[in-house]
């Protein structure tokens, strides 16, 4: 085996396509209240390793927070249903034990914390996920990638996101994934507020990890943009409506999104109405 | 769960203490004749007896400071004044009896010497048992002594400067150390002469009941430098201890002092400190101060600008635990014109623990041109803990450029989300947060000294969380 490409654990006996049955994230009726309001009203969702899936919908309807829910954000309370990764329950772990399992959330608004530098950031984060690489190959590969975000040297010493702009913080949650190599990354909006340049460094990012995971990393994107899929071919695209997934197809799917927008499933979906 | 105030003392690994080998020791309580006592078996001149007399008056006269921490839990009656833990002070480890010396490797002390520092001098309740200095600074003329010693080897300099920044009845408690003082660190630096790496003195309290008053004078000659670092740490014992120090510093003119403080008493002393500097011409001194243990600190480093151009630096970060008190701060005085200061503080509170910044500025009718700044930001680890801010300014003089702020946070539940999300388990996650919080003072440490302050930090948070 080897020492520095982590192996998928094979919970279960692999099916004829050489991957575990339940490989990857399966979401099943999740529901979650925020500050006892219900926001997400029973989501399906299965996003298999290897796979870039995509989730749209109006603002509102409960993406960021079906994020913040599967990282485990104390305040999104799960009143129902049931989330999974490689067949283990997620919903039963502290989130610092979901990112040891493989999961990892980029923030749509990443936290500052003052006095820590990315590097010593960079370093606890890896030793915690025993993950901890020799000081020279750490530094150097911190240095490669650093570069491939198109990244100051400098960044090494500043505070993590303390006085970063909107495109540094995008970036440096890019760099933070690359270095702890995931198995699923949610990405909550990572191309928000970024000029063309800047999207393209991120979604080159986010390409060259998942090349360089080798098939083991999924991707839950949760975009309003179409520009960034020019850039990240998906395999599936959910629209998400008032907490439920209300449709889900190929890539053409988002197409259909970018002509018509999200009013047809703003009249043909009620709370009433079938379940996505 | 609440963690107990006492829980706190299992984390402080200073906690042991050593049977008692004292050779002398006066009666417990204070009075004329336990003073008298002290100057006696040190044959001091009669001039600080009776200085130390006078002082007594002082301290009996004075109400106690009713405006600070809780100090009812004091009991001056019984308190050992003073204990001598040997005969002779070593110049050698090898001199110092066995348990005393197997206390300071424990501390690290041997070590450090060894590895980085230009003299050291160790203080064991009311005596320094081991004290050394670099060859080649003696050379040069540098003075490194316990107080004691420099008020009978170089009495003139001595006389000229004691008590002079800090007089015997500027407070009950420096009246008290003026009083029944004993060790602590004299220290000269001639003209010209720069120290480039630290000096460093360590006092451990070991019996039980005591009263630790050491004293220390530090004169910078002109264009000199020196970092003066201090350490502390004492047995836990159920009564209380006493820590009341005086520390006296003389910058002259073109000097740079700076003076490091790493305060770690284990959790039943009262801290009680005296701390103020004159900076001449020209001259800058520093006070770097950290209070992580003791169970009250009172502290306020102080600094009278006294010459134009004089710059004072204070920057002081504190640590409140269950039960404990750190009300710290600073005094800024700008005599003369032309002169700046910055005072930055940064406090954490954590459980039952309350820290109080009390900062004084005060710019005099004849300083023309002042540059002041004080920031202080506090850090509240749960709804238990207490933060408040004192500041005070009497600004006679309107050609002042001042600034200040002050905030007081919560650790968030965001930051430590963030931190979780990328494997950071909640424990880690708030040291983290906590270290960095505290990183403009850490960076200013040595090395060796910001490892170490992130380790008992890193000690200080183990069971914060429930």
């Amino acid at each position: 085996m080897s020492e520095t490409t982590p192996q998928a654990p094979v919970l279960e006996a692999p099916n004829a396509s050489g991957a575990p049955a339940n490989a990857g994230l399966e979401v099943v009726g999740l529901r979650v209240a925020v500050e006892g309001k219900p926001i997400l009203e029973g989501v399906d969702l299965h996003v298999p390793v290897g796979q870039v899936h995509v989730l749209m919908g109006p603002n509102g309807s409960g993406k960021s927070t079906l994020a913040y829910s599967l990282m485990g954000h104390p305040k999104y309370l799960v009143t129902g249903g049931t989330a999974r990764f490689d067949g283990q329950d997620l919903l039963a772990l502290t989130p610092d034990r979901r990112a040891q399992l493989g999961l990892f959330l980029s923030f749509q608004n990443p936290i500052a914390i003052p006095g820590v530098t990315t590097v010593n950031f960079l370093r606890a984060a890896l030793r915690a996920q025993g993950k901890e690489l020799p000081a020279r190959e750490f530094i150097a590969r911190l240095g490669e990638e650093m570069t491939a975000l198109r990244m100051d040297p400098s960044f090494r010493s500043r505070y993590i996101n303390d006085g970063f702009s909107g495109g540094e913080k995008k970036r440096a949650e890019i760099l933070q994934m690359a270095m702890l190599a995931p198995r699923l990354a949610i990405l909550d909006e990572p191309d928000s507020g970024l000029d063309v340049d800047a999207l393209r460094i991120v979604a080159d990012g986010v390409t060259r990890v998942m090349e360089e995971s080798q098939g083991r990393m999924g991707v839950l994107l949760i975009t309003h943009y179409y520009r960034i899929l020019e850039n990240l071919a998906p395999d599936r695209v959910h629209i998400m409506h008032q907490g439920r997934i209300v449709d889900s197809g190929g890539p053409e799917l988002a197409h259909v999104i970018e002509r018509e927008g999200y009013d047809p499933y703003m009249t043909t979906t009620s709370p009433a109405g079938p379940e996505g | 769960m609440t963690v107990q105030a006492r829980d706190l003392t299992k984390d402080y690994q200073y906690g042991f203490h050593d049977a008692d080998v004292s050779v002398f020791r006066t009666e417990k309580g204070i009075s004329p004749e336990v003073v008298a006592a002290i100057s006696d078996h040190k044959q001091e001149p009669e001039w600080m007896l009776k200085f130390r007399l006078k002082a007594l008056d002082h301290f009996f006269k004075r109400p106690m400071p009713n405006w600070g921490a809780d100090l009812s839990g004091i009991d001056f009656d019984n308190i050992y004044y003073y204990i001598k833990p040997v005969d002779e002070m070593g110049r050698s480890w090898d001199d110092v009896p066995d348990s005393i010396r197997n206390t300071f490797d424990r501390l690290g002390i041997p070590e450090a010497e060894r590895n980085f520092l230009a003299g050291v001098s160790a203080q064991y309740d009311s005596e320094v048992v081991y004290h050394s200095i670099r060859a080649d600074l003696e050379k040069l003329g540098v003075l490194f002594s316990d107080c004691d010693t420099g008020l009978r080897d170089h009495e003139e300099i001595f006389k000229r400067y004691f008590g002079t920044v800090i007089p015997p009845n500027d407070n009950k408690f420096a009246a008290l150390n003026s009083a029944v003082w004993s060790g602590g660190s004299f220290v000269y630096v001639p003209k010209g002469v720069r120290v480039e790496i630290p000096l460093q003195a360590y006092f451990r309290i070991n019996s039980d009941n005591m009263g630790q008053f050491e004293r220390t004078l530090i004169i910078a000659d002109e264009g000199s430098y020196v970092h003066y670092i201090e350490g502390c740490t004492a047995p836990t014992y159920s009564n209380d201890s006493l820590h009341a120090a005086v520390v006296e510093i003389i910058a002259e003119r073109g000097a740079h002092v700076r003076y490091t403080t790493i305060q770690n008493w284990s959790d039943n002393v009262y801290n009680l400190v005296t701390k103020r500097a004159i900076a001449k011409e020209n001259a800058t001194v520093e006070w770097i101060d950290g209070n992580l243990g003791s169970k009250v600190t009172m502290k306020y480093p102080s600094i009278y600008l006294m010459g134009e151009g004089a710059h004072g630096e204070v920057l002081s970060a504190a640590f409140a635990g269950n039960g404990q008190h750190q009300d710290a701060g600073s005094k800024c005085i700008h005599v003369a014109p032309n002169t700046t200061s910055n005072v930055v503080s940064r406090s954490i509170s954590k459980g039952r623990g309350r820290t109080s910044y009390r900062g004084h500025i005060k710019v005099l009718p004849k300083a023309t041109n002042v540059k002041a700044n004080v920031r202080c930001d506090a850090l509240l680890l749960d709804e238990e803990s207490r933060s408040d801010t004192y500041p005070y300014m009497d600004i006679e003089n309107p050609d002042v450029t001042f600034g200040h702020e002050a905030t007081v946070s919560k650790v968030g539940e965001d930051q430590i989300f963030y931190l979780q999300s990328r494997g950071i388990d909640e424990q880690q996650a708030t040291a983290l947060i906590v270290n960095g919080f505290f990183e403009p003072f850490v960076k200013e440490l040595p090395m060796e000294y910001a490892v170490e302050l992130n380790r008992l930090l890193a000690l200080s948070m183990e069971g914060s969380i429930g």
